[in-house]
């Protein structure tokens, strides 16, 4: 489907349709006969009847809403900002993050925290890197700035946890090692879902 | 007289297995009512409703029990404490007391073999009363006093415009719901329920509802009135007066309201399928089965009638009783009575 027609905004060229709404009864027999006509039309059972196919639809053709919220998961939008994820090289298996700085600087709400320093081979490398999650707001401006592709919000949104720290040490947000293989690429920030163009539906809104 | 001594004697004890099977069935069916309603409406909105308790939320019932059971039972500081702990309960009372006129299963007798009680004659209905009818629509109709006393003891606002919305909204259906069923007792000439279903025994084309359809539709409108289900629950229509009359009541005294609503339902249910609907046939082997699916039939209309139909207004609603649906029963009885005598 074209979103050409949803963007045309010139008022008066858009495919519109005028509903045919009848005029309202103004005296008091053109009020008795639209009591009895709409008492005879039978539009009570229309809706009886939608609702029966509904359940039957539902009951026999699987059409259920329901989602089993905690044994089945909908998926999310690579949009989505949950936890941050750390990303590791796929080549050599080394993380991703050169210790810029760069998202611990640009944090609006502080909650950062990096600190790193030369190994043997003079080679920065990350010695403590925590994000407090107590003050992150999930803005999404570290993933957005990092040069690397190295900080990344992953798909964990199930954050209740009774302590905090579980999530924010470099190692807890690190991809495992022997997960390697599992690693999503992550699309770079304000990536469309896959789906974007079939999610699009016509609203009244839609001019 | 001779055919009168082949029937067995209706002993006291009879009476009260069957007054005791009342009340032991109706009181857990009306539990599991609610669960049917909540499992109904969810199917119908594509919801799977509660599916945790026990295998496809069986146990639900248990679960909403223990919890009404156990919980706090608050009566508010202004409340007139009397009768706002009584009010429940005559709501209650008044739907089982209904029940006690109302013929459920034929007459059966109970096998020599049992123990203590093996040959006991057990009548179709509690108290087969000459004024069967009268005495249930007036059971159900002083059940008013339920919610109206709730409502005004509560010290509540929202309690209050329940309280009189329940006056309105029952006193005026009690109108529709009396006319609505003269015409079938003028037919019938009979205000018992066991003549009103020995009538109809000529098979499905000797129904009550092919020959008075009008008053069929009559009174399944006012019934739902009556019993506070859907297009006409004002008393306690959540969207406008937070619960009406039940707003301040908890724990086992608003399940009180909840068993006795579900008790009328039910009542409504056996009162159209014998007064219309043919009620059970006691010579055929399977009328328990037929009875049971009609009033199965009843209590599922009204739960279908609740997911489709919007609430009406106040207003709508007597504008309804008054303007249409009592003119419509009082010409229906009109030409009744013509037909009857030509």
């Amino acid at each position: 489907m074209s979103l050409e027609q949803f963007k045309n905004r010139n008022v008066g060229t858009q495919n519109y349709t005028t509903l045919d709404l009848g005029k309202s009864p103004e005296t008091g027999m053109e009020k008795f006969t639209q009591v009895i006509k709409r008492s005879l039309k039978g539009e009570l059972f229309v809706g009886l009847g939608v609702v029966m196919r509904t359940m039957l639809q539902a009951l026999f053709k699987g059409d259920m809403h329901t989602v089993k919220y905690p044994f089945e998961k909908m998926p999310i939008s690579p949009r989505y900002r949950a936890i941050h994820d750390m990303l590791r090289l796929m080549e050599s298996g080394n993380y991703r993050c050169i210790g810029c700085g760069l998202c611990e600087k640009i944090c609006i709400s502080n909650c950062i925290t990096m600190d790193t320093r030369y190994d043997e081979n003079q080679r920065k490398e990350v010695s403590e890197y925590t994000i407090n999650f107590g003050r992150c707001i999930f803005c999404g401006y570290c993933a957005e700035v990092c040069p690397e592709l190295a900080i990344v919000h992953g798909p964990r949104y199930e954050n209740a946890s009774e302590q905090r720290a579980g999530f924010s040490l470099f190692e807890d947000m690190l991809t495992p090692i022997d997960q390697l293989n599992l690693q999503q690429e992550y699309d770079g920030f304000g990536a469309i879902s896959p789906n974007a163009d079939e999610n699009i539906k016509k609203t009244p809104l839609a001019y | 007289m001779e055919a009168v001594n082949i029937l067995p004697e209706v002993t006291w004890v009879g009476v009260l297995i069957k007054a005791i099977l009342i009340l032991a069935i109706i009181s857990a069916l009306a539990g599991f009512g609610t669960f049917v309603e909540r499992k109904v409406l969810a199917f119908m909105q594509r919801r799977l409703g509660p599916m945790h308790v026990g295998p496809y939320g069986l146990l639900q019932i248990a679960a909403d029990g223990i919890k009404l059971f156990t919980k706090e039972d608050i009566i508010p500081q202004n409340a007139n404490k009397l009768i706002f702990m009584i009010a429940p309960i005559i709501t209650a009372a008044t739907a089982f007391i209904a029940l006690s006129a109302v013929p459920v299963f034929p007459d059966f007798t109970i096998p020599e073999f049992v123990p203590l009680l093996g040959g006991v004659f057990v009548p179709s209905i509690a108290s087969d009363l000459n004024i069967g009818i009268l005495f249930v629509l007036g059971m159900m109709a002083a059940g008013l006093y339920g919610p109206l006393l709730a409502g005004m003891s509560q010290a509540n606002k929202w309690g209050i415009i329940g309280a009189a919305r329940t006056a309105v909204q029952f006193l005026s259906y009690e109108v529709v719901t009396g006319l609505s069923i003269l015409a079938p007792i003028m037919l019938v000439g009979s205000l018992s329920f066991v003549d009103f279903n020995d009538y109809q025994q000529d098979g499905v084309m000797s129904w009550m509802i092919w020959q008075q359809p009008v008053a069929f539709v009559l009174f399944l409108i006012a019934g739902f009135a009556e019993t506070n289900r859907t297009p006409f629950d004002l008393l306690e229509h959540e969207a406008e007066v937070v619960s009406g009359y039940a707003t301040e009541y908890s724990g086992m005294r608003w399940g009180m309201f909840f068993i006795g609503e579900y008790a009328n339902m039910i009542t409504v249910s056996i009162i159209a399928a014998i007064v219309f609907l043919g009620g059970y046939d006691a010579a055929s082997a399977f009328g328990w089965l037929f009875i049971m699916l009609k009033i199965a039939f009843f209590f599922f209309l009204m739960l279908w009638v609740r997911a489709s139909w919007p609430h009406i207004r106040p207003d709508q609603l007597m504008w309804l009783c008054w303007k249409v649906l009592m003119p419509l029963a009082v010409i229906n009885i009109l030409v009744t009575a013509i037909v009857m005598m030509v």
